[in-house]
């Protein structure tokens, strides 16, 4: 009876319609957006009405009597997303439309669980989706990096977590966060990326320097944050992460918002606090070691098919106290502090944050636009800006007490230009261009500047193209070259000056003499090359074979040019080299992968030769008024790094299933024959999932995580007199810690609030056993064990 | 096109932006905390000259030698000690002593004496909360001998203490002089 009704009503429209004087018509192409090719076989339907027409093998169409009038067309193709456009008819009417052809394969991806591009094709990817990073809301980036196989962290405590890639960490891993290279001192092994991680909802590691549409740079290899993609219709959703963690007696909030609309106007509007007081091994609180961190993001923008613009702007500030018990004069309190079984100093649990602490903020502004042009692609225009200000307080003494020890400002500006085009149905390109300026500014502070004043500029340009070759085999090349300019102010002692020789290697860069300092001015120019090529062959039904060749070239950074005395955290004496220069990276690497529901592995060799590699190493021991301290300088080496990454996850019935990784690099110092230093154990995880999501979803996980002893690292041990004892005595500062096994349970179940709102409930222990433990790759395991076991819960409502 | 026009404008317009301005040079930093010079004398009761025991090193950590002054003391004799430092670096000397003798509560000097060194310390001057702050003292000359002797300052030791094991905090100084009894 229904549709009788409503053919009834259309019938009765049409009549409407035809009543008036309506013989005109309307006729025209539909094309491919990407490459103008004409569509054939387009329905295109006229709204209210039953007019339907097929574009034929020319691919026009033509609709008959209509009348001068405002139509509504649905036009629509088996691989194309249906559009919608209104087309006013006067007369006899013309009109092409454009669809874009490319959404049936979109859609596979989208299944697949993907909706982010690839950053290359060549090199596998390893990604965090939005659910896993949700776990890690109280943690940092850092901490949900680590979950990767062949991905661990440097580590200052268990609040500075720096991701570290095959063994390479720092300048040599290049981090993206929203489109945008984070520019935050990297450098600092004790400086951690400045992201919030519940700002982000993906997270992909390339492990190599193959996405060179990023960087020519990261030798280790390149981390790409992105915020969540915005769908084009009317909605307003958002979240909110509430967590409750036992050790550091801590919590964090987090909260987003987001308004899209049909039209293509969207807003996020996003934040978190999180706090903590000091964190506790299982025999002791680790004094001093709290944090506080705020952090707010807003992205506004529109969205269309073939044009869009976007402003993003991020703050975070980070307040971190670092251990009191790693504070330390020479080499005399190194001894004590090495041979104490528990930290020299122990005070009770705190949330106050006492010196020697880190207080860093990190401010990000990025507009971006892009449109696409008919035949010759996606256009990108990107300017961003970035501030970063370290602030690190030390104990201090008279009028300087409360005064920072350093107080760097690193500002940076960067213009974007990139092109995406379809060449041809086989092949893309991806080109650009970047422009950046950088401006570090020290503020005296009555220390010597760390990292001296500097006026860095950097110009690039790359290409990456992939052929698919039949239906098996994509070729991928692509090639980068970046210059950079830096022109740097700064005061050397004269007695390293001389001790140098720089006066003979460097006069005309002599600003001023003064007393004992000399202020140079050296003007640095860096030429990098680099390049990629790789091939992805797919086989049977589900396997992948990667391969990749890339050679990242990275220009040194000013912590190794000129780093030049006391290094408080490390105890040391740090020098640089004005003489460096590039040091360059070969890597290849081979990944065999099943991509399969039920079984799916990917195993990855690699083989990374790194020429010029710089590497700081001990040379001396320096008698200063302090006491003795270890004087470190750097160097340039050649460098060979050889190592696997597996991947395993196995389902025995549809609710569980195996995890598994294993990962094992070797670091050679090829010079020396030596072992580099820093270089991860070997470390297997075995994780068992019951996931049933017939049951709201509940999921139970046990990971076991063992990590072996390091037993390849070069002996860096020095002698030191001590006056107590009257003796020589060896300050153990290679030595790695023994094997630990950590195990880890994770649990979470969704409950339906109402129609639209979800709250997810879990609840973690990590550190099971409560296990005392000493990381090799925490720098502060001489001096403290690792965290103790830690009682989480973690609420998130979604609305 | 006009979207490009715009983008090439925006590029040459940065790249204007990014080739003006140059700052004046910087200023050479103060290095207000350093030590340079650490002097203790010691004045022998009952009149005599005093004698001084000196470490000096005008480039902080960087790599010049320091100038050590030793020195011989007399057997039998009692001294009274006082340790001076001094920042030489700047452009005016400046006090040290001044500041831990302010920051008395935080500070504490530790005296270690070599096995075939016969001299004793006793009576360093305490700090406001009756600890030992140590910039003053008596040292006192046994039989003829010699060996080292050793000044440690340690900046926010655990206080009271039994001597530097378990004292804690950060040694600021930390300097040994080749003494002898004669």
């Amino acid at each position: 009876m229904r549709t009788h009704v409503l053919y009834f009503l259309l019938l009765f429209n049409s009549n409407i319609t035809m009543s008036q004087n309506c013989d005109n018509s309307l006729s025209g192409t539909v094309t491919d957006i990407h490459d103008g090719q004409l569509l054939i076989g387009v329905t295109l339907t006229i709204a209210n009405t039953d007019q339907t027409v097929q574009t034929g093998l020319d691919g026009t169409f033509r609709f008959l009597n209509l009348c001068n009038d405002t139509y509504y067309i649905q036009v629509s193709h088996p691989y194309c997303l249906t559009k919608g456009f209104t087309v006013r008819v006067t007369g006899n009417t013309t009109k092409s439309f454009k669809l874009e052809h490319h959404i049936e394969e979109l859609n596979q991806i989208t299944i697949e669980g993907s909706a982010y591009s690839d950053k290359s094709k060549t090199i596998l990817q390893n990604t965090i989706n939005n659910q896993a990073l949700e776990r890690y809301s109280s943690g940092s980036l850092g901490d949900a990096l680590n979950s990767l196989s062949g991905v661990s962290s440097l580590n200052t405590g268990n609040t500075v977590v720096k991701p570290l890639i095959n063994g390479l960490h720092s300048s040599r891993v290049v981090i993206i966060n929203n489109g945008v290279r984070m520019e935050d001192q990297e450098w600092g092994a004790e400086h951690a990326p400045n992201i919030d991680i519940n700002s982000i909802s993906n997270l992909t590691v390339l492990k190599g320097a193959g996405a060179l549409q990023y960087s020519g740079d990261a030798v280790g290899g390149v981390i790409v944050a992105e915020a969540s993609k915005v769908p084009v219709k009317d909605s307003l959703y958002g979240k909110s992460i509430m967590t409750a963690a036992s050790n550091g007696r801590g919590s964090s909030l987090s909260s987003k918002l987001t308004k899209s609309y049909q039209n293509g106007w969207y807003a996020t509007l996003q934040g978190s606090l999180k706090r903590f007081g000091n964190f506790e091994a299982p025999d002791y609180v680790l004094s001093n070691t709290g944090m506080f961190e705020k952090s707010a993001s807003l992205q506004v923008g529109f969205n269309r098919f073939d044009y869009g613009i976007e402003g993003y702007y991020s703050v975070f500030k980070n307040e971190i106290g670092i251990l009191k018990a790693s504070h330390l004069g020479g080499a005399q309190d190194q001894i004590r502090a090495i041979e104490s079984d528990i930290p020299l100093t122990i005070e009770n649990f705190t949330y106050k944050i006492n010196k020697p602490k880190q207080d860093v903020s990190h401010q990000l502004a990025r507009l971006k636009a892009f449109k696409r042009f008919d035949k010759f692609g996606k256009l990108s225009f990107q300017y961003d800006f970035q501030r970063n200000n370290r602030l690190e307080f030390d104990s201090r003494r008279g009028d300087d007490r409360e005064k920072p020890s350093v107080d760097l400002e690193l500002d940076t500006h960067t213009v974007l230009l990139d092109l995406e085009s379809d060449l041809t149905d086989k092949i893309t390109l991806k080109s650009g261009l970047l422009a950046r300026y950088q401006n570090n500014f020290a503020t005296d502070t009555g220390v010597r500047r760390l990292i001296p004043d500097y006026q860095m500029y950097n110009l690039g340009v790359y290409f990456v193209a992939d052929y698919q070759l039949g239906k098996q085999l994509l070729l991928e090349a692509g090639a980068r070259y970046d210059f950079t300019f830096m022109d740097v102010f700064k005061f050397y002692r004269t007695s390293l000056w001389e001790s140098r020789n720089y006066g003979q290697l460097f006069p005309e860069i002599v600003v001023e003499e003064l007393a004992t300092q000399i202020l140079t001015n050296p003007q640095l120019n860096f030429n990098n090359g680099s390049a990629t090529l790789g091939a992805t062959y797919t086989f049977a039904k589900d396997y992948n074979l990667f391969f990749n060749y890339s050679i990242a070239s990275r220009a040194p950074n000013p912590s190794e040019l000129f780093s030049e005395g006391l290094h408080h955290s490390a105890s040391r004496i740090e020098i640089g080299d004005l003489r460096f220069n590039s040091e360059i990276g070969h890597k290849v690497s081979l990944t065999l992968q099943r991509d399969d529901d039920n079984f799916s592995y990917s195993i990855t060799p690699y083989i990374h030769t790194i020429s010029d590699f710089i590497i700081m190493e001990p040379v001396d021991v320096r008698q200063t008024i302090g006491g003795n301290f270890q004087v470190w300088e750097y160097r340039q080496t050649d460098a060979q790094l050889l190592g696997m990454d597996v991947d395993v996850s196995y389902a025995f019935t549809n609710n569980v299933r195996i995890n598994s990784q294993f990962s094992l690099v070797k670091g050679y110092d090829q010079t020396l024959d030596t072992p580099l230093i820093g270089m991860p154990p070997v470390n297997i995880s075995n994780e068992i999932v019951y996931q049933n999501p017939d049951f709201n979803n509940i999921r139970l996980s046990l990971q076991s995580a063992y990590h072996f002893k390091q037993n390849n690292f070069p002996n860096n041990n020095f002698e030191v007199y001590i006056p107590q004892t009257e003796t020589y005595q060896e300050v153990d500062i290679s030595s790695t810690p023994n094997a630990y096994h950590l195990l880890n349970f994770n649990s979470n179940i969704d409950l339906n609030i109402n129609q639209k709102s979800k709250l997810t409930v879990g609840f973690s222990i990590t550190n099971l056993m409560n296990t005392s433990y000493r990381n090799y790759l925490n720098r502060l395991r001489h001096y403290a064990d690792d965290l103790g076991r830690n009682f989480i819960l973690n609420l998130k409502i979604n609305y | 096109m006009k979207t490009l026009k715009f983008l090439t404008a925006a590029l040459v317009a940065s790249s204007l932006f990014i080739g003006c301005s140059k700052d004046d040079n910087p200023q050479p930093v103060n290095e207000e905390e350093l030590i340079t010079t650490m002097t203790v004398t010691l004045q022998p009761e009952g009149g005599g000259t005093d004698l001084i025991l000196e470490f000096r090193d005008l480039d902080g950590d960087g790599p010049e030698e320091p100038e050590i002054q030793n020195g011989i003391l007399d057997a039998g004799v009692t001294y009274s000690g006082s340790i001076v430092l001094l920042n030489e670096a700047g452009e005016e000397v400046e006090n040290i002593t001044e500041e831990v003798e302010m920051e008395n509560l935080e500070h504490q000097f530790f005296y270690i004496i070599g096995s075939g060194l016969d001299v004793t310390t006793s009576g360093e001057n305490e700090d406001d909360e009756g600890n030992i702050l140590g910039t003053t003292f008596t040292l006192t000359a046994g039989t003829v001998s010699s060996g080292e002797l050793t000044f440690t300052l340690v900046h926010e030791p655990t206080k009271p203490n039994n001597g530097l094991e378990s004292a804690g905090g950060e040694t600021d100084i930390s300097v040994t002089f080749d003494v002898s009894v004669e």
